[in-house]
């Protein structure tokens, strides 16, 4: 298969706010439950482990239009949550047994509550992870947290999680996990030939379909993607941040890279890579997720920082590492976590001289000019500079 | 969100109205507050150590059993959004690179700190000796700290409390907090004080918190009075003072609130209504419960609107962000950490929103309100997202009307006062108007 | 007899509606609100009294018998004089006003030679103004400042050619007198205008003696019945600034809402797009309020939103409409920030959309936004009452009509065409309950 064949299919689930794949798969065995969740991460390996499909919920696109769900914000709040409350009101989740809203923002952690009130019947958990990264204190309470949302899905789907089953989905997610850090760095070494369109499509991909189908999807799309030869262009390497919750509509993605520049690395669905290292197959699943996630995980705005030297150098690696030659803060309008931390790693930026720029976006932004301007005009200077 | 109160007039401030009360209690809250910021300007002197935190999930008792002064950065916008400071505080922040989207209580204390960090007093505010993050019920307090900590390079402890997501404090939370206490913060706040934690101490300040806590109870119940002696949230949020600051634990505050217990008690013998800054109200038109924070950049002007159409609020959840006392907790010197935990789980803003529409339909119901008004602060959304369907859940199951308007905390270019006027002129003309068609429904 | 007034205070507009005791309304006004409001109302109501007099005279010359023109003919005659009429003294008010200002107004031209040129261009003006009154004229606003204005940047131009001066003096003493002029209480008592008016049409020749004898008659009549004002109500935006005591001031929401109750008795919601906001509101069987939602601090996807996209396009109001009727393509614009909207639509465009199909989809957009107001308010229920400015726009119309039907159903959606009058009307029953009730 083409690489264009299997974007073909991304762009189609991408556009599906039905979710036809997840429907499908959940009709083939009347025991299969779905449950979707939000940013930025949860353990998906739970579901899986009880048969369940985990679906990502990245509100609604550029294509939605929102009646209900506006109802219910304000309009200095930002879009993700009314899409989503669209696609709830719409019956466009009906499907869905069960949602998981991450600790991420308090206009996420009050749609838990809304979404109790909204749809009863529904399997609702605010999952609530450690800010101490200690193994005693936050690591007894997120193992703690975990067993409660592994009684909590044993509950709804009846059947038995087992230690065993668990261990068997780390597995199957280690590898997924291992291929998304395979694409990336592929798209690294070979931007030409591996567009963030299509890096961007492959990963929301993962978000709607079962990870098996996920895991050979990416290993054929890099097979063939290797063997491209595509011209390389003369941009600069870019990376970007602040979009790891609310997503920025296709074509944003797209003008930034026609406007001279490759994203190296990006924060989009850090799900698919929360988890940096191999999570250990033997010995208690949930202490490995723990230690995993205390030990061993990305960043995002919405972690705490305990130590001020530790600010931003998640993201000062990532430069180097990706060879990068500037970053493009690209937050959605009204972002908390994504805006108040910005000024700091700006600040991070200008002690190591990295090139940046900021801009701000809806997840139906509808102009893309002055985004293709200040990214040309970016990718510009940074040439004239090097 | 969060926050706390002050007298809002004071000799530096500008004195525009007269002052709303002035009772004995109204003094010894002024002088109280007064007393702090002149303790916090005074470490020179004093050599006392400062410890920073947030109102929401203060641990007041602790800090004070090892004799830290506690300075709160939210008192402090609001000190400064009262005299008319914080606009340009929250220009110069944003001028330094700080989104015009996010909380405009961290741009006024980031603001502050670059225009010298002048304390409501005229006198320089010392650089804590420690920041406290009691991360209770609001994510932005979390990147707060962080960016104070740039600043002032100083010992940060994180108090880390988990949000209420299914409604009620589970074990595990519960277990969390207290290690937190034991491993992080009294070790932290040994290290900073020199002195060795002394759990007496504690249990002594917490004994005189409950009692405190009692007398404010009987305060704010006293508002299902018709009419009500107080209003419960313009008012109220003079009474909170004490209690949302440094002298929860203290002396001072147990008298403080036995002595406005008083006072009103004397008002509900007299039948008297509740004292505002245009004098006594003496008819009580409309009995509002109140959901949000207020504005403070235009507190008497919005206060004005509602006391000049004989609206009074007779309960209102912002009085529950230090602390929601009225539903039973009270602080317990007997089992001094997990109270404090406890404490801090059951802010307002850490509770659920089923739990939230649950209080506030048991205010509208049990205060016989005529409604329910939000006022949605831009700057907050731990308050504000899913403030419309509060709105509507209260409507479905009280049948009492919602209205809304929308300000912010301490942001000036966000308050039009033509925009709210006209909205609350409307609210209670609806109010009225229901009210007569009632009367002609069941005179019919 | 009794009258009860009410008097709407908008943005853009002022409008008064004069009601009899029985609930009947006889007559309404309208002007352009400015920058003093006292003549802004006064004016308004003024013109409303002046429409209750025509119902009152049409009234009486349907019982009158044997006259050869049709009552419709006498009142459309009448109408265009008595206009006129105003027009003339307004007319006059203005040329003193320039005159004055040329003179005292420092200007570098020589005042003679600005005298000269206003003389010239008002009467150029006062033969220009009096065809836009003749019978089958049409007139395009009907506000003097609008046409008054037209005429003179005309007049004046060609003048200040032929005299070698800057137009842009004249220009600039017609701005200032031309609001001194507006804020010139209007005369209240009409009796004289309306009988000159009459002669004037007899003058011309467009009515023979028998039948101006006959309608002189009624017309002295009518004119006789003194139109007490019984209770004035007074709502609208402005309404804290009409000079009335508070018990004669009710909010906008609840004029509105007992206003579409009273025109469409089964309302049961009502959608209001007005020029700054835009208001859902829900009343009961009897027009009472039960909810209202207005859009929030941002005043994205009201009526003023069509306007900047107008002058964005150069393009008319109200050719908006239409033009967004001819669009074959759904195109979706999500913005409906007035500010970023420009942005969007030159994006659209030059990504090579058609105009008609992004006007379109703006059109969606607005409505997309009221759907969320209402759903706010409590959703949309039979029947719905759309009012305001933008109850006009065809495109907007045909758009709420399909969202409605697909978010609630099929319901009956009232429009009037004088649902401006929508507040002012329930402000004069307001008034009348005031006294009556």
């Amino acid at each position: 298969m083409s690489t264009v064949e299997i974007i073909k299919r991304c762009e189609e689930l991408y556009e599906d706010t039905y979710f036809t794949a997840a429907r499908e798969w959940k009709a083939a065995d009347p025991s299969r439950r779905v449950i979707g969740y939000m940013p930025v991460y949860v353990p998906r390996e739970i579901m899986h482990a009880g048969g369940m499909m985990s679906l990502g919920i990245l509100g609604g696109g550029d294509k939605l239009e929102v009646i209900h769900g506006d109802a219910y914000y304000q309009s200095y709040i930002c879009r993700i949550p009314r899409s989503t409350i669209e696609l709830g009101k719409t019956g466009r989740l009906d499907f869905v047994d069960g949602m998981l809203f991450p600790s991420i923002c308090d206009v996420i952690r009050n749609l838990s509550g809304m979404w109790k009130l909204m749809f009863p019947d529904n399997y609702v958990r605010y999952f609530d992870v450690p800010q101490n990264y200690k193994d005693d204190i936050g690591g007894n309470y997120y193992i703690a947290e975990l067993q409660e949302l592994r009684e909590g899905l044993e509950k709804l789907s009846g059947n038995k999680i087992t230690d065993e089953a668990i261990r068997n989905s780390i597995k199957v997610y280690n590898l997924n996990r291992k291929l998304i850090r395979e694409l990336y760095d592929l798209r690294a070494e070979m931007p030409q030939n591996v567009p963030s369109n299509d890096v961007y499509l492959l990963n929301r991909a993962g978000m709607v379909i079962p990870v098996e189908d996920h895991n050979s999807m990416l290993r054929k799309y890099m097979d063939a993607a290797k063997a491209l030869d595509n011209p390389i262009r003369d941009n600069c390497r870019i990376i970007i941040n602040g979009s790891f919750c609310e997503q920025p509509p296709l074509n944003l993605i797209r003008s930034i890279e026609l406007a001279g520049c490759y994203i190296v690395d990006d924060d989009y669905m850090l799900v698919n890579r929360w988890l940096l290292g191999e999570v250990p197959t033997s010995g208690d699943p949930l202490v490995n997720l723990a230690n995993a996630f205390l030990h061993e995980s990305a960043d995002s705005a919405a972690k705490y920082c305990d130590h001020h030297e530790d600010v931003g150098m998640y993201l000062l690696s990532t430069v180097k590492e990706r060879q990068a030659e500037g970053v493009i803060f690209a937050a959605p309008s009204f972002c908390d976590p994504a805006l108040l931390e910005r000024p700091m790693l700006t600040d991070r930026m200008r002690e190591h001289d990295i090139p940046h720029i900021s801009f701000k976006y809806a997840e139906n932004s509808g102009q893309m000019q002055p985004i293709r301007e200040q990214a040309g005009t970016f990718a510009d200077s940074i040439k004239l500079w090097s | 969100m969060s926050t706390k109160i002050e007298t809002p007039t004071d000799s530096h401030g500008s004195s525009e109205i007269q002052e709303p009360q002035k009772d004995s209690s109204m003094l010894m809250q002024k002088e109280m507050i007064n007393s702090n910021y002149d303790a916090l300007t005074n470490t020179a002197n004093n050599g006392k150590k400062v410890c920073s935190t947030f109102v929401p999930g203060n641990l007041n008792e602790l800090i004070q059993s090892f004799g830290l002064l506690n300075n709160l950065p939210e008192t402090n916008a609001i000190q400064n959004a009262m005299r008319q400071q914080s606009g340009g505080m929250i220009q110069t922040a944003e001028r330094q690179g700080h989104s015009e989207d996010v909380c405009t209580y961290v741009k006024a204390d980031i603001g502050m700190m670059s225009k010298g960090n002048i304390a409501p007093n005229g006198k320089p505010m010392p650089n804590p000796d420690l920041l406290l993050l009691s991360y209770t019920g609001c994510f932005t307090f979390m990147k707060w700290f962080e960016l104070l900590r740039q600043e002032y390079k100083c010992e940060t402890v994180m108090l880390q409390v988990p949000y209420q997501g299914d409604g009620e404090i589970t074990q595990n939370m519960r277990d969390f907090v207290v290690k937190q206490l034991k491993e992080e913060v009294i070790p932290a706040l040994e290290r900073v004080s020199g002195n060795a934690f002394d759990i007496d101490k504690l249990r002594e300040n917490m004994r005189r918190s409950a009692q405190a806590e009692d007398d404010l109870v009987w305060v704010l119940e006293s508002a299902k009075n018709k009419p009500t002696p107080i209003d419960a949230y313009f008012g109220a949020i003079y009474y909170l003072g004490p209690i949302f600051t440094a002298f929860r634990g203290t002396q001072q505050a147990v008298d403080y609130y036995r002595v406005l217990r008083q006072e009103i008690e004397q008002r509900v013998k007299n039948g008297q209504g509740p004292i505002t800054p245009g004098g006594e109200m003496t008819k009580e038109r409309y009995r509002l419960v109140m959901e949000g924070p207020p504005n403070w950049t235009n507190f008497r002007e919005f206060w004005k609107m509602f006391y000049e159409e004989g609206a009074v609020v007779v309960a209102s959840t912002y009085t529950k962000v230090g602390g929601v006392y009225d539903q039973g907790f009270r602080h317990d010197a007997d089992n001094p950490l997990e109270s404090l935990a406890d404490y801090c789980l059951g802010c307002y803003t850490n509770r659920n929103l089923p739990k939230r529409v649950d209080m506030l339909e048991k205010y509208v119901k049990d205060y016989e309100a005529d409604g329910l008004l939000i006022n949605s602060i831009k700057s907050c959304n731990s308050f504000s997202a899913g403030q419309l369907m509060m709105m509507q859940e209260i409507e479905k199951r009280t049948g009492a009307p919602g209205a809304f308007v929308e300000t912010d905390l301490v942001d000036p270019r966000y308050f039009s006062a033509a925009n709210v006027k006209n909205r609350l002129e409307s609210y209670f003309q609806m109010i009225e108007q229901r009210r007569q068609g009632n009367m002609i429904a069941s005179a019919r | 007899m009794k009258c009860f007034i009410g008097i709407d205070l908008g943005s853009t507009t002022t409008k008064s509606v004069v009601m009899d005791d029985t609930g009947t309304p006889l007559g309404h006004g309208i002007t352009n609100s400015r920058s003093n409001y006292d003549t802004a109302a006064l004016v308004a109501k003024t013109e409303a009294l002046i429409s209750a007099r025509l119902v009152l005279l049409r009234q009486s010359l349907d019982k009158a018998p044997g006259l050869t023109l049709s009552t419709d003919d006498v009142l459309y005659m009448l109408e265009r004089h008595f206009r006129l009429a105003q027009f003339l003294v307004q007319l006059d008010n203005l040329k003193r006003l320039c005159g004055e200002k040329a003179v005292q107004g420092n200007y570098k031209e020589d005042p003679a030679t600005l005298t000269t040129a206003l003389e010239r261009t008002f009467s150029a003006l006062k033969i220009e103004l009096s065809k836009l009154f003749e019978p089958g004229a049409e007139r395009k606003s009907d506000f003097f400042r609008d046409l008054a204005g037209t005429v003179y940047m005309e007049v004046a131009e060609s003048q200040a050619a032929e005299l070698k001066i800057s137009s842009d003096t004249l220009i600039n003493i017609y701005d200032k007198s031309i609001i001194e002029v507006e804020n010139i209480p209007p005369q209240v008592d009409m009796s004289e205008t309306f009988l000159v008016a009459l002669d004037s049409a007899l003058n011309a020749g467009e009515i023979q003696t028998e039948d101006f004898g006959k309608v002189q008659a009624a017309l002295k009549e009518v004119l006789a019945v003194e139109l007490e004002e019984t209770y004035v109500v007074g709502t609208g935006y402005g309404r804290a600034r009409l000079p009335f005591p508070k018990e004669h001031i009710r909010s906008e929401i609840l004029c509105h809402g007992l206003g579409a109750h009273l025109m469409y008795p089964k309302t049961r919601t009502v959608l209001d797009i007005g020029g700054q906001d835009t208001k859902g509101i829900q009343v009961d069987e009897s027009g009472i309020v039960v909810n209202f939602q207005m859009n929030d601090r941002c005043a994205a996807g009201c009526g003023r939103y069509l306007g900047y996209i107008a002058d964005e396009m150069q393009l008319g109001l109200h050719e908006l409409g239409p033009l967004a009727m001819k669009s074959t393509k759904k195109v979706s614009i999500n913005s409906t920030c007035t500010v970023f909207a420009g942005a969007e639509l030159r994006d659209r465009l030059s990504l090579g959309e058609k105009r008609e199909d992004i006007i379109a989809g703006l059109h969606r957009a607005i409505i997309l936004r009221s759907m969320s107001i209402l759903s706010r308010s409590g959703g949309v229920e039979d029947e719905l009452t759309f009012t305001g400015g933008v109850a006009k726009n065809e495109a907007a119309v045909k758009e709420l009509r399909i969202l409605v039907q697909e978010n609630y159903g099929d319901l009956k959606i009232n429009i009037d065409p004088d649902s401006i009058y929508t507040g002012a009307l329930g402000a004069a029953e307001f008034a009348r309950r005031a006294v009556e009730a």
